[in-house]
């Protein structure tokens, strides 16, 4: 079968357009290759939702979920490969297989970004994380390591020391991206260490985290034995910003240099017929509202293209 | 064959799984699935080293022989018990 349209990714941006196309008549089926609800899953209370005040990422999410799939919108669990372009439409790989569409959504969001060490995809989850709130549980009363210099970073590193024993917050520059105020709770915490300026050089430990090296920057103008750094830890939490996952869309369609599809506010890609929604779309303003503004124009875009 | 199921209320994509978990039970009554919330059973996720969640671990005559870290699909969980 031939799908109308085919989205990719299944976070608000991705199911507010299957509501859209559905309820146009179209028929949707929504690709997801990780979690469905997208990043806002992680957040416990929502207060920037109109009309419904304090509500979870779980709830809402799950809500429209129900919502596109009552619709009559599919869901599938897999993770897109790749999109090619056929004579009349698209072929869209999946892990699992290939399927059809007629014209192509990408509300594929943004990832968080990995430090590119050795062995870190196998250290994930027996030690390196990404998310703090997910995972600071399992650190209790333990050391641990924050890399970063943004607001979540420094969020991170204040969440973890009420719970862990000890937060080694890793940055490469001695001034911080993140707010002042932060940065001041923080230097208060008798149990936070700030090394800077240090990046990440190697993850230690065998079947899990032991500890990380880290380098000095601009180390060749310091004596030797000060060079490096040996951080004794259980826990390394990586919050070095996110990226859109776009580069197998690179011959496609336009990216620019930080890899976000480029489209104006008509969610329209260089590539006719395929449409973006939410993040990964190159704007200046990401929030959950505008995902979804996003979703419905992409869809109402769809429409035009295929009547 | 018995799926353990590490979950804890506070983890959303644990949420968002609830439900393909629902499904797998269903599609297979053969597998016994344990549902181990690790801030009730510390010892348990411990025991088995998980320190992310949602993951599931697969025994087979009480030893592990396969797992799975993040919020995994029908299919892929059919994978892991195959």
């Amino acid at each position: 079968m031939k799908y109308d349209v085919v989205i990719v990714g299944a976070g608000i941006a991705g199911l507010t357009a299957a509501i859209y196309a559905r309820r146009a008549e179209k028929s949707v089926l929504v690709l997801e290759g990780k979690v469905p609800g997208g990043q806002i899953i992680n957040t416990l209370t929502i207060e920037n939702w109109p009309g419904d005040m304090g509500v979870s990422g779980v709830e809402l999410m799950q809500k429209i979920q129900k919502q596109a799939m009552e619709l009559g919108a599919e869901i599938e669990m897999e993770e897109v490969e790749g999109i090619q372009k056929v004579d009349d439409g698209f072929v869209v790989k999946t892990e699992d297989g290939e399927y059809e569409a007629r014209a192509i959504i990408l509300a594929v969001g943004v990832e968080d970004k990995k430090l590119d060490l050795a062995r870190e995809d196998e250290l994930t989850g027996k030690g390196v994380s990404y998310c703090a709130t997910c995972d600071g549980a399992f650190y209790k009363d333990k050391p641990v390591v924050v890399i970063g210099g943004g607001n979540t970073a420094l969020y991170d590193a204040l969440y973890l020391s009420d719970i862990v024993s000890k937060v080694y917050l890793v940055h490469r520059r001695n001034e911080f991206r993140g707010d002042k105020a932060l940065v001041n709770k923080l230097r208060q915490r008798e149990n936070v260490e700030f090394v800077t300026p240090f990046v990440p050089e190697e993850l230690l430990g065998e079947d899990k985290i032991t500890g990380i090296k880290v380098k000095m920057v601009d180390s060749d103008k310091v004596r030797a034995g000060d060079k490096y750094r040996f951080l004794e830890a259980d826990g390394v939490f990586v919050a070095i910003g996110k990226k859109p996952q776009t580069a197998m869309f690179a011959e496609l369609m336009e990216l620019d240099d930080k890899g976000y599809i480029v489209a104006g506010e008509d969610c329209k890609t260089s590539c006719p017929g395929v449409f973006v929604a939410g993040d990964c779309r190159t704007k200046s303003v990401r929030q959950l509202v505008t995902a979804a503004g996003d979703g419905a124009v992409a869809a109402e875009a769809v429409i035009n293209y295929l009547d | 064959m018995e799926l353990l199921d590490f979950y804890a209320d506070w983890c959303g994509p644990c949420q968002m799984m609830k439900p393909t978990m629902e499904e797998f039970e269903k599609a297979h009554p053969e597998i016994k699935v344990t549902a181990v919330n690790i801030d009730e059973q510390e010892e348990l996720a411990e025991k088995y080293g998980v320190s992310s969640i949602p993951c599931i671990v697969v025994l087979k005559d009480g030893e592990e022989v396969n797992r799975a870290v993040g919020v995994q699909s029908l299919k892929k969980l059919e994978k892991l018990v195959a």
